[in-house]
């Protein structure tokens, strides 16, 4: 054992880790984080993946990092930069598109192109989930009461909860009802009428899930997605200057500036556990290291039955674990370009290009998409959220040059056959034809491609099935059931070993909320 | 890219210091002159042509068309006869309104629907069962308001029809140099006035015959500015500013009834089921909560008040919209919502939202205002609105 003795070591440099390891620095813990790659970040990494050209290689927008993340932290003085991503084009089978812009009146006339009607309810629609977002906004910021336990701080957070369901009034609390149980696509249907406009909002009750728009259940996640806010405006996307790597990088200097200590290329094996108690963590270069308490960044599936022996654990909580889905659904791929795509809907430069092109035509586009992956193979044409983030920030790639993100679903987890080399070469090119449809001059300005299957997602970042969200965002699976019910408050059976991954509530994207409330309740613990 | 207006071609060349504005997603002008003076004073002295083309307007027709209005809006259908002109605001299922505009009986069996908001949705919602046509006519359909004492003489030069006989909110169907036209006289400035309804293919072509027969009379192209004074004067609301659309409020605070905004007058609560009967009903029954009226702003409190800093009052050619607390026994009894200072009646004016009982005529109450960064309080009286209205809007 080395003769350093910590008083918390975060196993994982993911953006929660780093988080939680922030906070617990900044009350004064003497903070170790360990990161198995040569680089912090997890899925929020940026990489020189081809020689100029950088990519946020995994997660590539950011909405909902927590605020209180942001001031508590000072983010901004640690690099924080969130440049505004502010329109999304879809392009339509026809030739023709639908975009929706940052301002309010360019995108009521775009959408009055299509349908009156939907324009009006747009208006209403908008309002609505505001105050959904609202509705569910003091749940990301509270560690989840359990509504089966008679502990006083269990009721008193589910008599706060109930009062605030109560204030909401009827038509609040049944529209907030129908977002937790109905599928997207129905719940959008009894808004608007123009197909492509129902696919491009119900984009983004899919993502990371495998779920299709008109399963039941996506529609929370719409929700979900909905919450992000910027500067207090929800909704608001934006993008880091510098990559999704630059958002971590900026809560490590965080972390840093409070006296937390981070090393790279320190991979844990386990976690030490004597007497029920953790006592530190074994490095697979064999060098153990000490602390009082041990948080584990990993999803639920590591954090429970890889870094420490389920032995130690409840039987009903090993199973419960097994239990929980992760079914990575998603797929990546980078392209570095010698130049724009030209999208047949708006050829040439233009306004487009500076925001998200998302390919989602229709309802039936997406639930055929979902369709291939529910019989085991990737969607032969995908659902896609395309962006250039070179064109928001010119650092990305050389001059002229530029690099797109194409987040693409489904690419299931458990492909038929499984994934090798040619099925991910084959994935790549479904992709790529998928989108010359739309641009077809994309294929001649390929300089260089990065595809990742949610195979390449677990092998590359740990990430269980390559699930982006350390596990979905279903229903069963969140809030006082996230990971499993009775160890949804970040503790776990072993005394001083915590969890404080998206796998724990309130869940995945860059988000930050599941390390902060994880190093709070440490904090509380151990006071 | 916004849009414009089809008197585009003509307005643009005019606007002198591109001062534009954003209307209803247009791009319209505030004023033509670097400030709106000489285009309020033709409000009031001569005639002024003003682009209200931004208006959302609908035509609905059909044997349930009547049916479906009478359902929205809070006046009688069964009283609007052919010809003639409704002012009226609609309501939610609570009673809260959504929007204010008109209802013209273009015939037996159709009306015209104008709105500040896009309504068509909720006619939609509203036409359920029924047997009516809904079109969406805003761009089609230019607009152009043609306000002040002279307005009478320029139009009945121009289309030859007896226009003496066009009573208040009634309207005409004739014909500005073969360009057919609807006229109706109605406007949103309290003075005599009538509001042209033309195929926007020919928006143009009119604009011209209407410069050259008011030329001779003093006619003058007047934007937002002008309009704005005009129509606190007359104490015409404005959604969005005044009061919120109860589609658009945030919070139920935000939301008014019609007795809330003085439209009281326009809720016939014998008729028919319509939207937020039961709660107007109700609401009638013990007495709104909250009166908007008129407040006087003391001149000589005002200039007191500068002068204690040295400074002569400061009073501006544009008409504000921002929310300010209304005060009575050093407790805020409501808010200012829009306000300016009259040239016409020399007076400062505001529209204010006052809890009950403190907006009966002649309360005297106090405004904030800010003078040489410092909040102040100046002496105002309640009035009845409007604060202007001459004999010549309805003889």
């Amino acid at each position: 054992m080395s003769r350093e003795r910590y008083d918390a070591i975060v196993i994982g440099g993911g953006h929660n880790g780093l988080v939680a390891a922030a906070y617990l620095a900044r009350a004064g813990r003497k903070t170790l984080v360990l990161e198995r790659r040569p680089m912090i970040g997890g899925a929020a990494v940026t990489e020189e993946v081809f020689p100029g050209f950088k990519f946020s290689v995994f997660s590539y927008v950011v909405s909902l990092l927590r605020p209180e993340i942001i001031r508590d932290l000072d983010l901004p003085k640690h690099g924080l930069q969130i440049l505004p991503l502010e329109s999304t084009v879809t392009p339509l089978e026809n030739g023709d598109y639908l975009a929706s812009w940052s301002d309010p009146d360019e995108t009521r006339r775009e959408l009055c192109r299509h349908s009156p009607r939907d324009a009006d309810a747009a208006v209403v629609f908008g309002r609505l989930m505001h105050h959904m977002a609202m509705a569910v906004r003091p749940i990301l910021g509270m560690v989840p009461p359990d509504p089966a336990s008679l502990s006083p701080r269990d009721l008193a957070g589910l008599l706060k909860l109930g009062g605030h369901f109560r204030s909401l009034g009827p038509e609040r609390f049944h529209a907030l009802h129908k977002l937790m149980t109905m599928s997207s696509a129905d719940y959008l249907d009894e808004w608007f009428e123009f197909d492509a406009l129902k696919a491009t909002k119900s984009a983004s009750g899919i993502i990371g899930t495998f779920l299709g728009p008109r399963s039941p259940g996506s529609a929370y996640v719409l929700l979900h997605h909905y919450m992000g806010e910027i500067d207090g405006a929800f909704r608001a996307w934006g993008f880091q200057k510098g990559g999704t790597g630059a958002i971590s990088d900026s809560i490590a200097g965080a972390a840093r500036a409070h006296g937390a200590e981070i090393r790279t290329g320190a991979g844990v094996e386990r976690v030490l556990v004597k007497n029920g108690r953790a006592t530190g963590v074994a490095l697979s270069s064999g060098e153990e290291i000490a602390a009082s308490l041990v948080v584990s960044g990993l999803d639920p599936r590591l954090t429970f039955t890889r870094l420490v022996d389920p032995k130690e654990l409840p039987g009903p909580l090993v199973e419960g674990i097994r239990r929980y889905k992760f079914r990575g659904s998603s797929g990546k791929v980078n392209l570095a370009l010698s130049g724009l795509p030209n999208f047949t809907c708006m050829p040439g430069e233009g306004p487009h290009l500076r925001g998200a092109m998302s390919i989602s035509p229709s309802i039936e586009y997406l639930e055929r998409a979902y369709d291939d992956a529910k019989y085991g193979e990737f969607s032969r044409h995908p659902y896609m959220d395309i962006v250039i983030p070179s064109m928001i920030d010119p650092g990305m790639a050389p001059p002229g040059k530029h690099v797109m993100s194409i987040f693409v679903q489904y690419a299931p987890y458990a492909v038929n056959g499984g994934w090798t080399d040619a099925k991910r070469e084959a994935f790549g090119d479904a992709v790529v034809k998928t989108l010359a449809r739309y641009a077809p001059n994309i294929e001649s300005l390929i300089l260089h491609r990065q595809v990742l299957t949610p195979h390449d997602i677990e092998r590359i970042t740990g990430l269980t099935e390559g699930n982006i969200f350390q596990g979905e965002l279903a229903l069963q699976q969140l809030f006082f059931l996230r990971p499993v019910p009775e160890w949804a408050k970040y503790r776990t059976p072993i005394h001083g070993y915590w969890q404080c991954g998206a796998g724990t509530h309130p869940g995945g994207g860059i988000m930050g909320a599941s390390g902060r409330l994880a190093a709070l309740e440490m904090l509380r613990g151990s006071s | 890219m916004l849009k414009t207006s089809p008197f585009h071609p003509r307005t643009s060349a005019l606007v002198r210091a591109q001062t534009w504005r954003r209307w209803a997603g247009y791009q319209m002008a505030s004023a033509y002159d670097p400030h709106p003076d000489r285009e309020y004073a033709a409000i009031r002295n001569a005639a002024a042509l003003i682009d209200v083309s931004p208006l959302y307007k609908y035509r609905i027709t059909g044997p349930g068309a009547a049916r479906l209005l009478d359902r929205m809006i809070t006046r009688d259908m069964a009283k609007l006869k052919a010809g003639q002109v409704y002012y009226t605001p609609w309501c939610d299922a609570e009673g809260k309104v959504i929007d204010d505009g008109t209802v013209t009986r273009l015939s037996e069996s159709a009306y015209r629907l104008t709105s500040a908001d896009s309504s068509l949705r909720w006619l939609h919602l509203n036409a359920v069962g029924l047997s009516v046509e809904i079109e969406d006519i805003s761009e089609r359909t230019a607009a152009l308001s043609i306000q002040g004492p002279l307005s009478r003489d320029i139009l009945s030069r121009a289309t030859g029809a007896d226009l003496a006989s066009l009573k208040y909110f009634r309207m005409i169907e004739t014909a500005v140099r073969g360009i057919p036209v609807a006229v109706s006289r109605t406007g949103y400035t309290g003075d005599l006035g009538y509001e042209i309804w033309v195929d926007a293919a020919r928006a143009v072509p009119l604009w011209d015959a209407l410069i050259e027969a008011g030329t001779p009379f003093g006619v003058t192209p007047a934007g937002v500015w002008a309009l704005d004074i005009a129509r606190i004067e007359a104490g015409l609301i404005m959604m969005d500013v005044d009061y919120f659309s109860s589609h658009h409020a945030l919070i139920e605070a935000r939301k008014s009834s019609p007795y809330e905004i003085n439209l009281g007058w326009a809720v016939s609560p014998d008729k028919g089921p319509f939207n937020g009967r039961r709660a107007l009903a109700a609401e009638r029954a013990r007495g709104a909560a909250w009166g908007f009226v008129g407040l006087e702003i003391s001149w000589d409190s005002f200039e007191r008040l500068f002068a204690a800093r040295g400074l002569p009052p400061q009073i501006s050619n544009v008409a504000w919209r921002v929310s300010v607390p209304v005060y009575k026994d050093g407790r805020q009894v409501g808010y200012a919502t829009s306000g300016c200072w009259s040239p016409l009646l020399k007076k400062s004016l505001a529209l204010a939202h006052l809890r009950a009982p403190h907006f009966k005529p002649g309360s005297p109450v106090k405004v904030e205002v800010t003078v040489e960064h410092r909040r102040e309080l100046a002496d105002a009286v309640v009035r009845k609105l409007p604060f202007f209205d001459p004999e010549r809007k309805k003889a």
